[in-house]
């Protein structure tokens, strides 16, 4: 193995073109059954140096947990190469255990009839984790999370908010080099997922811990991420800074126009239509890469102007238009610094 | 009527456990064989047993395995889900439904026997007729009596794992009574060795509990030995306890109806 | 893939994954067993539970010899030994393995994708994940029922005699044992069918807990060539007894018990890494 340790040039997450294609058996009639594949993942291609906190999100069954089991090595990939830190997750599963933290949002990584304080101590001696390290760092979970009051406590009796805390925590003991967080705020109320979020954004800046994470909620990514990768159907369709996604994505800004009074539909304005009207006020849409002054002074020029603001989209709409493109132009293979996916 | 409904998709949702239901009729059918091999070495050696033939005493054996699961024999039988919504306090939900619980339960244990009886039930006792001299009746009227006694037989099953179901509003964990309740049965219905083998008051005794009514009468209905008198002396015996346990369960429910109430939930 | 550095890696990672299986299995169950005795009453409970579900099966047993003086021709006693001999086997490997058939829930709840995640191997964490004390209830009725059966028998105990028993034993536990982990491998690919090992984990034990001269040829056949239980206790025990086995197999197969073992143990093993492969390329 050249640059086990992750420390050399190499990215500690480096992956490319790796897929995944899973054979399912599909009911064809009354008793045929036909074989089918399906890709799951599509050959993927990203590089996530030491440090860096990445959003991955895409739509359900784009291929995003089936990366992450990849990642993780639950799942061997069916092609491409794949390292974290230096190590073949299919090949060296437990050493590579040693080095990253999961989260799963949707189940424990705990012991689930055992009280949170074992299923740290199990964590301790399963992991060897050096007792200086282990008892600072579970102070500094069980401070930064409040977890005090619930290490007594089984772990099937926690609340899902108070599991998530505990699960952050375990996978974290051992000091991993990269955590991966899958959808780690599902479910959670607004104070638990600020406190979740806070925590990461912590240990990313503190410890220099790498994060994945994959989520629904997108105000995790605003908060968290400067990077952000959207899968759909198996491919990477971009891989760049958030703030590229409006450009990538072809957005559209809105105008909302109020008139004097109620008029018919604004007409005859370049590049711009009218979407909605609702008494004197009435919204515009237009191309996010046009500038808005000269449609304004179309508006102002020919309709009784009292008020106006803009509207940039939503990272929520531009998601959305991205998906909505679908993957079918994307190619696999951008580096992290490219700026938009292809078009 | 929503008895019907319940007991229908208590019916269609245990007939999608296919797999399971395959591994049960397996694992049914492998212990049918052993069980059998020693009851014919049992009445090799004391050839009029407790008053059964050997071709008796083995349609005894394949008669217990096809009524295992639909009866319950060894505890559970859905009911265990009941007891997790009492200990978790979601039953209260169902108490303020209009539809009562036992009726319920019993509408659902009903669906729950019939998909049984007829997925796991019939498969090993074919085997059985196949592999085995069986005294099975020729007449259609024998078995028509052999079903309704053991429905009767479910009846009494659900009427015990109810009860034991509503312990769980006062005691903390059911599981030790579940566990006691199901090694009963599995004792004390017959399962291991016909009741009429017991020997003397003993086996006396066991005849006259409410277990006797879960499969030796059925067994017994189905053999032969049961006919006309003693026919329908079994089916009463079945009818009251069943009768008795269905009302103690009431019982029982407007108590924790009650207490329910009293601590909110 | 880069080939040339595979091998030495492989062979490290197998001595490594035998200690960390160990050391991972040593753990949980230890942890298992200190959360079970922090419940103490509900512990000896589920125990006594356990011990006369066993108990009841010895006494319908006990009623048929109130009827008969001899199955199969065995007595009493013999027919004791032999099932003390059985359950001893079965316990044990209740005890170690019996958590293994949760596997298929795991497989359908995804949580065996968690025991992935950790440094150990899966198949230390599913076999003690669970670990059930309460089990030492078949195990102590079994001892006793062997025990009083030891006293009864007709048998000259020499220092040879009782080793042939322990060893019994030791290949009966490995025997079940080779069988929970292959039932358990199964449910990779049948996840409903955790009632299917029943039929040879309990069911071999009800089979082996009779003489052999009560079932038919065909059927001691299949559990000596096939899924060879017989190993476990019948033919050592015949061996003990003084009685021929019914299949009139040489003298020398008695004695073949741990060679069957390792046999079992190897083949559960390719079962339960083929399964695990399967499960990790196919992710069901």
């Amino acid at each position: 193995m050249t640059d086990s340790d992750g420390t050399g040039p190499e990215p500690l997450i480096d992956v490319r073109g790796i897929e995944k294609v899973f054979s399912v058996r599909r009911k064809a009639g009354r008793l045929r059954r036909v074989r089918e594949e399906v890709r799951a993942v599509d050959g993927i291609t990203f590089q996530v140096p030491r440090g860096e906190m990445v959003g991955y999100i895409g739509p359900n069954g784009a291929g995003k947990s089936t990366t992450i089991k990849m990642l993780t090595g639950i799942l061997v990939p069916s092609g491409g190469r794949l390292r974290i830190a230096g190590i073949d997750p299919a090949r060296e599963r437990t050493r590579l255990a040693r080095r990253i933290g999961v989260v799963f949002g949707q189940r424990t990584t705990l012991w689930w009839d055992l009280p949170l304080a074992d299923s740290y101590e199990l964590v301790r001696r399963m992991y060897r984790i050096p007792d200086a390290v282990y008892r600072a760092n579970l102070e500094r979970c069980v401070e930064l999370l409040d977890l005090a009051p619930l290490l007594a406590v089984p772990v099937r009796q926690l609340s899902l908010g108070q599991r998530m805390r505990g699960d952050i925590a375990a996978a974290l003991l051992h000091d991993p080099e990269v955590l991966y967080l899958d959808e780690p705020t599902i479910g959670l109320d607004v104070v638990s997922k600020a406190k979740v979020r806070e925590f990461v954004r912590e240990v990313n800046a503190d410890r220099g811990t790498t994060v994945l994470l994959t989520t629904h909620d997108l105000t995790d990514i605003e908060q968290l991420c400067r990077r952000v990768m959207v899968i759909d159907h198996g491919r990477l369709v971009y891989d760049g800074a958030l703030d590229g996604l409006r450009a990538a994505a072809d957005g559209e800004r809105t105008l909302v126009v109020d008139l004097e009074r109620e008029l018919p539909p604004i007409e005859g304005v370049p590049g711009a239509r009218t979407v909605r009207v609702e008494g004197p006020r009435q919204w515009l849409v237009f191309p996010a890469a046009q500038s808005a002054a000269p449609l304004v002074t179309a508006v102002a020029e020919r309709y009784p102007l009292v008020d106006l603001s803009l509207r940039e989209p939503d990272v929520e709409s531009l998601i959305a238009e991205l998906y909505a493109r679908g993957a079918t132009r994307a190619e696999p293979g951008r580096t992290p610094d490219g700026q938009r996916a292809p078009a | 009527m929503w008895c019907v409904a319940v007991a229908a998709g208590s019916f269609r949702r245990y007939a999608t456990y296919r797999v399971a239901t395959a591994a049960g009729v397996f694992t049914n059918t492998v212990f049918g064989f052993i069980v059998a091999y020693t009851f014919v070495a049992l009445w090799a050696e004391r050839p009029h047993l407790g008053g059964y033939g050997q071709a008796q005493a083995l349609t005894f054996v394949w008669t217990a395995q096809a009524l295992l699961a639909a009866a319950a024999l060894m505890g559970g039988g859905g009911l265990e889900e009941l007891q997790e919504r009492i200990r978790t306090g979601d039953v209260a939900v169902d108490l303020y439904r209009p539809a009562d619980l036992q009726l319920w339960w019993l509408a659902a244990d009903l669906g729950r026997a019939g998909m049984q009886l007829i997925g796991r039930g019939v498969v090993p006792m074919a085997v059985g007729a196949l592999v085995f001299p069986l005294a099975l009746p020729g007449d259609v009227l024998t078995w028509g009596w052999f079903l309704l006694s053991v429905l009767l037989g479910i009846v009494v099953s659900f009427g015990l794992r109810y009860l034991v179901a509503l312990a769980s509003f006062w005691l903390l964990d059911g599981s030790g009574l579940s566990m006691i309740s199901g090694l009963a049965c599995l004792f004390f219905s017959g399962m291991l060795l016909p009741l009429r083998v017991f020997p003397g008051g003993f086996g006396e005794v066991v005849q006259l509990l409410p277990w006797a009514a879960i499969l030796q009468v059925p067994a017994d209905v189905l053999i032969g030995v049961r006919t006309g008198g003693a026919l329908l002396r079994g089916l009463v015996f079945q009818a009251a306890w069943g009768a008795a346990l269905l009302a103690l369960g009431r019982l029982v429910q407007s108590a924790a109806t009650r207490r329910v109430v009293v601590h909110g939930g | 893939m880069a080939d040339h550095d595979r091998w030495p890696a492989v062979r490290e990672g197998w001595r490594t994954a035998a200690a960390q299986g160990l050391y991972a299995y040593g753990l949980i169950v230890r942890m298992w067993v200190r959360s079970t005795l922090a419940y103490r009453a509900s512990f000896v409970m589920m125990a006594v539970g356990n011990f006369a579900a066993c108990a009841l099966d010895f006494v319908a047993i006990l009623l048929m010899f109130s009827q008969i003086d001899a199955l199969g021709g065995f007595t009493l006693p013999e027919v004791a030994f032999l099932y003390g001999t059985s359950g001893l086997s079965l316990g044990l490997a209740d005890l170690l393995l019996g958590s293994m058939d949760r596997l298929g829930r795991r497989v359908r709840d995804g949580t065996l994708d968690v025991l992935l995640l950790r440094p150990a191997p899966v198949f230390a964490q599913v076999a003690a994940d669970r670990f059930a004390l309460r089990r030492l209830g078949r195990i102590s009725q079994a001892l006793l029922v062997l025990g009083w059966s030891v006293t009864r028998l007709d048998v000259d105990w020499t220092a040879g005699r009782l080793l042939l028993v322990v060893l019994m034993t030791v290949c009966g536990t490995a025997i079940f044992g080779a069988v929970f982990t292959t039932g358990a491998a199964f449910q990779f690919w049948a996840q409903d069918a955790a009632e299917v090992q029943n039929s040879f984990t309990y069911g071999g034990n009800a089979l082996l807990q009779y003489p052999p001269t009560v079932f038919a040829k065909d059927l001691v056949r299949g559990v000596t060539f096939v899924v060879p239980l017989a190993f476990v206790n019948w033919l050592p025990a015949l061996r003990l007894l003084g009685r021929p086995d019914p299949l009139g197999l040489p003298g020398w197969v008695d004695f073949l018990g741990p060679a069957v073992a390792a046999l079992m143990c190897a083949g559960a093993a390719l079962a339960w890494r083929y399964g695990l492969r399967g499960y990790r390329s196919t992710g069901s």
